[in-house]
């Protein structure tokens, strides 16, 4: 229900690393999801395909990767991957889990189009260039 | 024209976490507890908030405590605001105009309608919500979920991550667990896996029974004595 409110600020972070990029356009958006963040692609998608028209992100493409949700007990220290539901140990059935991955909500990266070769990657082209005898 | 990839490793609602932090820096400067209460619509929100005003107006000793409420409600209502103010304490109404929960963001203009050199203890009453709330950080100081038991007992299964970030848990309704289908064993067990060890406090808000055990809880967390 608040997937506006998240592409909102995928949004935000995106067009201001692009602008930072002296990007001329955003082409792919990598999210990075855990199983427990309880947040809907498709709705994201929905949103941003609405809000991103007329921005740098315009006809961007989102790319969620998935991770799984890792668990460790807090009894005997097995540490499992969580399939389906939440669930207590497969070993010792202890219910004092402690969750190790699975809640991440980040950007990751952005892939833009820029107008030139980023400055630092041409100063040191010319270096290794001078460098030739 | 070259296409690269720019890393930004950012978290999605960083933006809502640094004004969180804000409105935490801005309560603890006037020394004030944050609360932030969240749960299902109906499962005795207000209810809870004004058997608190209640007893911490008289009787319980440290009291009286001066208050402040801040009412979410995704329709543009003032009925619980209405309430607070009734039972004599400043309460301010968001609404949120059909978002889901409060954010950092509408908790900050919130306060800036709150005397808030006057009050020890803020209570945030978030929009009645089992999904939405829990991935919102406010700046409060400690979050507290009521479920009631007219609900179910399933509802840590069904609803995993609001269980998850909670301080303590207020079962409200114990009065009616003759008359509904609830194993409270059952519903423990599932809080357990996601939260365990997490304080409960089984109580009535409409017999008060429980109340007590809660505010002196609570109180002890306006005082900084725990």
């Amino acid at each position: 229900m608040h997937e506006l409110a998240v592409t909102e600020s995928i949004l935000n972070i995106a067009t201001r690393h692009a602008e930072q990029a002296q990007a001329v356009r955003v082409t792919v958006v990598h999210l990075v999801m855990g199983q427990l963040s309880s947040i809907v692609d498709d709705s994201v998608q929905f949103y941003w395909d609405m809000i991103s028209a007329d921005t740098i992100c315009a006809g961007a493409q989102l790319h969620f990767e998935r991770k799984p949700a890792t668990l460790q007990c807090l009894e005997c220290n097995r540490v499992y991957t969580l399939s389906g539901e939440l669930s207590d140990c497969p070993d010792c059935h202890s219910a004092r889990l402690k969750i190790v991955s699975g809640e991440e909500f980040y950007l990751e990266s952005i892939e833009v189009e820029a107008a030139q070769e980023p400055p630092r990657q041409d100063a040191l082209t010319s270096i290794r260039e001078d460098a030739i005898p | 024209m070259t296409t690269l990839r720019v890393p930004v490793v950012e978290k999605i609602l960083s933006a809502n976490d640094r004004l969180a932090e804000q409105n935490r820096a801005r309560l603890d400067q006037c020394g004030i507890f944050g609360l932030n209460i969240m749960a299902a619509p109906g499962a005795g929100k207000t209810s809870t908030i004004l058997r608190t005003i209640e007893a911490l107006s008289s009787g319980t000793p440290g009291s009286p405590i001066a208050l402040g409420v801040v009412e979410g409600d995704t329709a543009a209502v003032t009925i619980d605001a209405d309430k607070i103010i009734a039972a004599g304490r400043p309460a301010v109404q968001i609404n949120t105009g059909g978002e889901c929960h409060i954010d950092a963001v509408m908790l900050s203009g919130a306060l800036n309608q709150l005397p808030l050199d006057q009050i020890e203890l803020l209570i945030v009453e978030n929009v009645g919500n089992l999904i939405c709330p829990a991935a919102f950080s406010l700046g409060t100081h400690a979050n507290v979920l009521i479920s009631s038991v007219a609900e179910g007992d399933d509802k840590p299964y069904k609803y995993p991550n609001i269980y998850r970030g909670i301080d303590a848990l207020i079962i409200n309704k114990i009065d009616l667990l003759p008359y509904v289908e609830y194993n409270l064993d059952y519903f423990r067990r599932g809080v357990e896996l996601l939260n365990p060890g997490v304080l409960t406090f089984p109580l009535s808000c409409r017999t008060g029974e429980g109340v007590e055990r809660w505010v002196e809880w609570l109180l002890r967390k306006v005082k900084r004595e725990t």
